[in-house]
């Protein structure tokens, strides 16, 4: 079983959802980020989600964009982000690593190179935002060949057809997005979700993470009724580049958010 | 192999390049708009409409003009030049909007987006809007929107309104991610005219399907003109569209040299330059596989040309597989030498093109003295150059 899979049997036993925060790598500066995902952790997070930097970052909204350009001001590269995910696992071999990012790093490195890299590095899934499983048949079999979970992206407009292709595709968990937007767009529509999340298990016994658009306690709580995690992004971000030059600052939000999230799922 | 003119394959693929590389939410309206492109490109009553429109409303077909003057001052090969600058709106970004308008309203929309970066596509998109009566958002970077003044307020006056991009370089490709997220959050009713043969499948194919009105006429014009087909064509490739329209009903002439023309900046030696197909590799941007600039983490760099309807940092993949494949060949142009183009074809034919064009002027001016009398160059002239008064007085110190 992939650390993935363990973590998610573990928290059906224990009848509790999973709790995915996300940060982008190298914001504000490298040097932040093995520390606060230490931080993420000790608040309550099940798997972190690492987002890569990209010069283009086409399905994310502002707050994203911004951390991107913040990390690429001193160039964070996909090497460096490995790097940090080796740092993390000297002190956690548990919590599940999941990259987040776009396909031209990646292309740069080398499909087989990166799998490898990652598979060293301790990474245990990867998402990858513009590779749809027909395009990427080698890159996915790479992948599974280093026993790294690829994690797929499923939205309001995909066709039945498609969320089958789909969870075929992956393993360890589907991420379903929330609303027609980018990361950190709009309002929940909790019913329209709950119908769609029924669509994509009847088709696959993965567990079903939400994201997109989760802001606080209420609405992870709310989300984490009807899916199996859920993915805050945005919010975290926001915190980040709020306290950009005050680290301690950093932890203290961020953790605080973390951990009333925590609460209010394990309560839900 | 599959014949050039048959590509590309039914997901989108010339060769290695181009595909459909983009996030899950789009999927579904990316596969609607193939969907719609392949049934109503088969459509008489569409095509009907499609031609009536480039007739009346663009004024088209475009001349071709010998330019006679110019090629007697180079000394070789017959210059003649595909006036595209005379079509309604100054270039060819038309043909294209026109199309891809029609299909919109076929398909139900009502609101159309665009990015542009010259601003011309941004118009063109603009007054087929207003046309049509459908709401216009055009994304234009930062950066572009203040080189471009005159087109921003031309797209306000069209009743278009322009959103400036901040994010990233602050100049095209931010523009195209910008419209891309729009579109995302807005799906149900918004078409997206992309400008160029760039974007996921099917944009690159039909873009190139709606501007190859340049090349059918072109071949018949040429041949009625002069009894045979040029020796070589000349485009200048930002995304690539106009040249893609002037090449591909020429793909099969063995005989007939193809020459696309991209921005050298500074220089390719400087760094500094918008020249992906000469200079850059292949990866993954805006939905598609094909030659970009990029730095060694794989990060979109920022590029340079003194057009900014050529400051680019992709191509359009059949251009990456005209490249691969030999067909085609592509050269580079600096912005002096382009400057150069612009004042010898404003001062010996009376024809100011645009700085786009001016490139494939200037590529012109390098071949033609190397050839036979006899010979002939067959010139895209993509667009005029009133948009760029104030650029090229800022070059010699003026203001306008
Ligand atoms: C006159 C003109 N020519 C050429 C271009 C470059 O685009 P493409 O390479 O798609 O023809 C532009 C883009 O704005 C343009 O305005």
């Amino acid at each position: 079983m992939s650390r993935i899979q363990q973590r998610f049997a573990m928290l059906r036993e224990q009848g509790r959802k999973a709790l995915i925060p996300f940060i982008t790598a190298g914001d504000p500066d490298n040097e932040v980020t093995v520390p606060l995902m230490h931080t993420l952790v000790r608040n309550g997070a099940d798997i972190i989600e690492l987002g890569v930097p990209f010069s283009d970052p086409m399905a994310d909204g502002p707050v994203i964009q911004r951390a991107s350009e913040r990390a690429l001001d001193h160039h964070t590269s996909l090497h460096d982000v490995l790097d940090m995910v080796r740092a993390f696992r000297r002190d956690n071999d548990e919590i599940p690593v999941v990259l987040m990012g776009y396909l031209n790093p990646i292309e740069v490195m080398g499909h087989a190179a990166f799998a490898q890299a990652a598979a060293d590095a301790g990474v245990d899934g990867v998402l990858t935002v513009d590779i749809p499983p027909e395009e990427g048949v080698e890159l996915l079999a790479t992948l599974r060949e280093h026993g790294i979970d690829p994690i797929y992206l499923l939205a309001p407009t995909s066709t039945p057809e498609r969320i089958r292709q789909l969870t075929a595709a992956a393993s360890g968990f589907v991420y379903y997005v929330s609303l027609k937007g980018v990361t950190g767009a709009g309002n929940l529509d909790i019913q329209a979700v709950a119908d769609k999340l029924d669509a994509i298990r009847s088709v696959t016994d993965m567990p079903v993470g939400v994201g997109f658009g989760i802001k606080d306690a209420e609405t992870a709580q709310a989300m984490g009724k009807i899916a199996d995690a859920v993915v805050v992004g945005s919010a975290l971000v926001s915190q980040v580049e709020a306290h950009a030059d005050d680290p301690d600052r950093i932890h203290a939000t961020v953790g605080a958010i973390v951990a009333d999230m925590r609460r209010a799922l394990d309560q839900g | 192999m599959s014949k050039l003119t048959e590509l590309p394959d039914e997901r989108g693929h010339f060769g290695p390049y181009g595909g459909v590389f983009i996030a899950e939410t789009l999927m579904e309206p990316v596969d609607e708009l193939r969907r719609a492109y392949e049934r109503y490109m088969q459509d008489p009553e569409f095509l009907a409409e499609l031609d009536a429109d480039l007739q009346h409303y663009v004024g088209r077909p475009s001349p071709i003009y010998h330019a006679e003057r110019l090629s007697r001052e180079l000394g070789g090969a017959q210059i003649y030049l595909k006036r595209e600058d005379l079509n309604h709106t100054g270039a060819h970004k038309v043909n294209n909007t026109i199309g891809q308008a029609l299909l919109a309203k076929r398909m139900g929309k009502t609101r159309i987006i665009a990015e542009t970066g010259a601003g011309q596509h941004g118009v063109a998109t603009a007054t087929v809007a207003a046309r049509l009566g459908l709401e216009c958002v055009a994304y234009m970077g930062e950066v572009d929107a203040a080189r471009q003044e005159a087109n921003v307020y031309r797209m306000r006056l069209l009743g278009a309104e322009v959103r400036t991009v901040s994010s990233g370089s602050r100049t095209l490709k931010d523009a195209l991610n910008e419209a891309m997220r729009d579109w995302v959050a807005n799906v149900d009713d918004t078409f997206y005219i992309i400008g160029t043969v760039a974007g996921p499948h099917p944009y690159p194919a039909m873009v190139r399907d709606f501007q190859a009105v340049i090349g059918r006429e072109a071949r018949e014009q040429i041949q009625q003109m002069t009894g045979r087909l040029p020796d070589a064509l000349i485009a200048c490739v930002g995304g690539g569209s106009n040249a893609i329209g002037l090449f591909f009903p020429f793909l099969e002439d063995g005989q007939v040299a193809i020459y696309g023309v991209e921005a050298a900046g500074d220089g390719l030696e400087t760094g500094h330059h918008a020249a992906p197909l000469c200079a850059g590799r292949p990866g993954v941007l805006h939905g598609n596989r094909t030659y970009l600039m990029e730095d060694p983490d794989g990060q979109i760099i920022e590029t340079h040309s003194i057009s900014a309807g050529l400051d680019y940092p992709g191509v359009g993949p059949e251009h990456a597989w005209l490249k691969d494949s030999g067909r085609a060949s592509y050269v580079a142009i600096t912005d002096e030498e382009a400057l150069e183009g612009f004042h010898r074809l404003t001062r010996i034919e009376g024809i100011i093109p645009a700085l786009e064009s001016s490139h494939a002027v200037a590529q012109a001016m390098k071949m033609a003295p190397t050839m036979d009398r006899e010979q002939i160059l067959l010139v895209n002239l993509s667009g005029r150059g009133d948009k760029d008064m104030h650029t090229v007085a800022a070059r010699e110190g003026l203001k306008l």
